[in-house]
């Protein structure tokens, strides 16, 4: 068994309007060494696979299928065995 | 004679689909059918209307989870078929998500939901959704949404350009292309493309909305007349 934490973003070359708009709020708190600011979402799950190698094979598929947007959005994902 | 036959698909949080089904069913006086978006069955119909709406709560993004409803299998091959398929708000987002449309819709640039009248020009009135509508014309159509900002990368922005695709602009009241007249951010003010093979259109603004003029305007009814002439070959006698 193993954990999928999965963060969902906007591309790069997208403008990201809400975390522009953090981005200047931490800005007007004083926060002036904090920049680039990017909102993403963050999916967890639990795999259920015999090893490493396959959990990656179905998390991968997920996002590719459901989880991302790729005409938008990129992801990453980290794997951690539960 | 030959009536043509609408079917609006209801997903769970479809909340336009009433107003498609009377705009169709009362308005052009044609056939027209609910379809629960469970069913596998398309029930003949000639055109498929994927209605405005919060469907699955916009959960994950918009359109992301209704694009695996059972009937949306139905819907593709339909299209794959060259049978006609609307998308109208959410039902635009469902198209991209599911690839019958390229492109997606990113939050609005103000992050702010945005529902008031716009002005739309007709790019193209040689498709099955706009020939009741001359070229260059403005309609004035009201647009509710949070994510209607048109995206897509720049080499398939250049090919929907090329190829005719882009079927409405959001402009000034004068059909000035303008940034002001933008109400999402949309590129090249894009309100709505149809495929390369011109049966499938997306739409952020409501046609459905403004089809008769006792209920204030009836500019949008152009698009359900243009279908009704596409499957019928009839002019319509309406309006």
């Amino acid at each position: 068994m193993f954990k999928a934490i999965i963060t969902v973003k906007l591309r790069p070359s997208i403008l990201d309007p809400e975390g522009k708009a953090i981005e200047h709020a931490l800005q007007s708190l004083d926060f002036k060494t904090l920049s680039g600011v990017r909102i993403g979402k963050l999916v967890e799950m639990q795999v259920d696979a015999a090893d490493r190698a396959a959990a990656e094979a179905v998390v991968i598929e997920a996002c590719r299928q459901l989880l991302a947007n790729q005409v938008m959005e990129d992801y990453t994902y980290e794997l951690h065995e539960a | 004679m030959a009536k043509a036959k609408f079917g609006v698909v209801v997903f769970p949080g479809s909340n336009c689909d009433h107003d498609a089904y009377h705009a169709v069913k009362h308005v052009l006086g044609s056939q027209a059918e609910f379809l629960w978006h469970k069913e596998g069955d398309l029930q003949d119909v000639d055109v498929v209307i994927l209605p405005g709406g919060f469907s699955y709560g916009d959960y994950l993004r918009c359109g992301a989870i209704s694009r695996f409803s059972p009937i949306m299998k139905e819907v593709v091959r339909h299209a794959e078929r060259g049978g006609h398929v609307i998308g109208i708000c959410n039902g635009f987002q469902i198209l991209t998500e599911s690839g019958l449309l390229p492109g997606a819709l990113l939050r609005n640039r103000s992050l702010k939901f945005v529902c008031r009248q716009v002005h739309l020009r007709v790019e193209n009135s040689s498709t099955a959704f706009t020939s009741q509508y001359a070229s260059g014309q403005v309609i004035a159509i009201p647009v509710a949404h949070g994510e209607g900002n048109f995206y897509t990368d720049q080499d398939t922005l250049s090919e929907i350009e090329d190829n005719g695709q882009v079927a409405f602009r959001y402009v000034e009241a004068d059909g000035a292309v303008t940034d002001a007249s933008n109400p999402n951010g949309s590129l090249n003010n894009i309100a709505g493309i149809v495929n390369k093979q011109g049966n499938v259109l997306g739409m952020m603004p409501h046609p459905e909305r403004v089809v008769e003029q006792l209920l204030g305007s009836a500019d949008g009814l152009g698009v359900f007349e243009s279908l009704l002439h596409a499957i019928t070959g009839k002019q319509p006698i309406l309006s």
